[in-house]
């Protein structure tokens, strides 16, 4: 058993380390793998001699190349284990992060944002997609934090009516979002649609910072919990008596998934189908106990998303597609795949 | 070990529990027996904290159960609920395992208990099996096993409460069940166990708690409990009460 999860994360370690170097090699300009690793080398302070190539490669790989190949990892990793801890807290293997209103409530923060700025004249080109990502961010919080409100009484979460109020709320946020469509001029809507459709297109330092953060306490923070999530699948009072703080561990995970979903989207616009399909798999994989399952996912996910996001680079390049296009033409049919094969 | 003084417990207006006094002990077997929502399984998630209570109290080892520290309390009360919800495909082992979530004892120990908990419910070859390949009743034999995990290997001082634990099993394991109860409390562990069987309770049994309408109907030995009068009052049921051919205990048929 524990043989076997080294082997799998030396696997996953290595597919993950190849998604990298294939997202920096890769793009319109290909770099050779000579001068990648010439340009790593000189990161790590080798003195490399100089040439025309190699500075271009420097620029293309730091300016470009890297921040996005973070934000691709950040994103991927946090939706899958979100998805993990949604999946946990339901106690359902078919559980998605956007059930608790996490998604639906940054897309109306971002809609709020986009056409909002435009209908007030316009915000300027430097700050745009910094208040986009706040408000998105914002707007993800928020819902969840009324979806949560929603689901007690008593002193006590209710996991299913949270679930309905998830449901709701997102069908208000949709409407909201609809009636902003219904205002935006065709600009604007292009700006919405995009966003929609997710991309890790523009990214930059400054704005990959907080998801960096967020990603990497949500990676040490999920994994210790790990024997609290085994426990509250046998079932909450099981778990309690076990001797396991329940209520707090779901304000926890709650609270852990809006933050991670939340900046992932304030990151990248919307990106289904990760934090749903790569736990699954590998629960076929290694079984569903969560000290295996939860870092094994965030790498899992880093390395899907990458592979997503060379797939919308190269396909129709030089032009490029939404990253979200991909992971559901992934996700969905293998989510199907999944639902008829019937057995989690 | 176990005590519970005057407890009430109230569903919106109406109270379902009121009254009951229990208290039990090192060593012993306590059956509780009632109809239908007599209020059985309502007395055991009021024992172990999972209703609030509008009145009374319980004590565990002389401490108010509240007032433990949860991991503490988890190494000395484990709880078996009527159903399990569980829906992912943990191997048997692993399940089990889960009954030593409390504890630090290792790899080498927990792996050992396990072993050990699942040969005594007769549960030793699903060994590596998934858990959702199982049946119910070897489902509910694999939960026994944990909770027996989560106290092994029993002593003084440790509370075990079962709902139902024979209700999905067949005529041999409702005994090897039951005799793994038993072997438990005889370890030194005291045990709440509520069953339908009048027949198993009146076998396995130190104690019985006969509940009716949420109140105490009667209580004591199985001879001085398992009479035709109160059983025809709380079942509406007629029925014979001898003895047991080979053993002393009451036998008791329906007429």
């Amino acid at each position: 058993m524990l043989n076997t999860s080294y082997r799998l994360f030396v696997l996953l370690g290595t597919v993950l380390a190849v998604a990298i170097v294939l997202s920096l090699a890769l793009g319109p300009v290909s770099i050779s793998l000579q001068n990648l690793v010439m340009v790593l080398l000189r990161a790590v302070g080798f003195d490399v001699a100089s040439t025309p190539a190699l500075e271009q490669a420097q620029l293309i790989v730091s300016q470009i190349r890297l921040p996005r190949a973070l934000l691709g990892l950040a994103v991927g990793a946090v939706l899958a284990l979100s998805g993990v801890a949604m999946q946990g807290l339901f106690r359902n293997p078919l559980a998605d992060p956007g059930l608790i209103g996490v998604s639906s409530g940054a897309a109306l923060g971002a809609a709020v944002a986009i056409v909002g700025g435009a209908m007030l004249g316009g915000i300027s080109e430097a700050w745009s997609p910094y208040i986009l990502s706040i408000c998105a961010f914002a707007g993800g919080l928020g819902v969840t934090a009324l979806v949560y409100r929603l689901g007690r009484r008593d002193g006590q979460t209710h996991v299913a009516t949270m679930l309905l109020a998830g449901i709701a709320l997102a069908a208000l946020a949709g409407a909201a979002i609809g009636l902003f469509t219904y205002l935006a001029d065709d600009a604007t809507l292009r700006t919405l649609t995009f966003w929609n459709l997710g991309s890790l297109n523009g990214a930059s330092y400054a704005r990959l910072w907080p998801l960096l953060l967020i990603t990497f306490a949500v990676a040490l923070w999920l994994p210790r919990r790990a024997k609290a999530l085994n426990a509250l699948l046998l079932g909450e009072s099981e778990a309690r008596h076990l001797g396991f703080a329940v209520e707090k561990l779901k304000r926890e995970l709650v609270f852990c998934t809006a933050l991670g979903v939340g900046a992932a989207v304030a990151a990248a616009g919307m990106i289904g189908f990760i934090g749903l399909v790569v736990p699954h798999v590998l629960r076929l994989a290694v079984g569903p106990d969560h000290r295996v399952l939860l870092p094994a996912s965030a790498l899992a996910g880093a390395s899907l998303l990458l592979f997503a996001d060379l797939a919308a680079r190269l396909l129709l390049a030089p032009a490029e597609l939404p990253i979200g296009i991909v992971t559901a033409l992934i996700g969905a049919p293998f989510f199907l795949y999944l639902l008829l094969k019937s057995r989690f | 070990m176990l005590q519970a003084r005057q407890l009430e417990v109230r569903r919106g207006p109406c109270a379902v529990l009121r009254g009951v006094d229990l208290d039990l002990r090192a060593g012993r077997v306590t059956g509780v027996l009632g109809a239908n929502g007599a209020g059985k399984s309502t007395l055991l998630s009021a024992l172990c904290g999972e209703l609030p209570l509008a009145a009374g109290e319980v004590l565990l080892n002389g401490r108010v159960l509240a007032d433990w520290p949860d991991q503490l309390r988890a190494q000395h009360l484990a709880v078996l609920p009527q159903h399990s919800t569980l829906n992912f495909a943990f191997r048997v082992e692993e399940v089990v395992g889960m009954g030593r979530l409390p504890y630090a004892t290792g790899r080498q120990v927990d792996v050992e208990i396990v072993a050990a908990a699942l040969t005594a419910v007769d549960s030793g070859h699903l060994l590596g099996r998934s858990y959702l390949q199982l049946s119910g009743g070897e489902r509910q034999r694999v939960h026994l096993a944990r909770v027996l995990a989560q106290l092994w290997p029993g002593g003084e001082g440790q509370v075990l409460l079962l709902d139902e634990p024979t209700s999905m099993l067949d005529p041999l394991h409702q005994h090897s069940i039951l005799q793994a109860v038993r072997a438990f409390a005889d370890q030194g562990g005291a045990v709440l166990v509520i069953v339908h069987d009048l027949n198993l309770a009146a076998r396995y049994c130190d104690d019985l708690l006969l509940l009716h309408k949420g109140t105490v109907f009667s209580s004591g030995s199985p001879d001085q409990v398992l009479r035709a009068e109160p059983l025809h009052e709380v079942f509406g049921l007629d029925v014979l009460v001898q003895k047991h051919p080979e053993r002393d205990h009451p036998l008791i048929i329906a007429r």
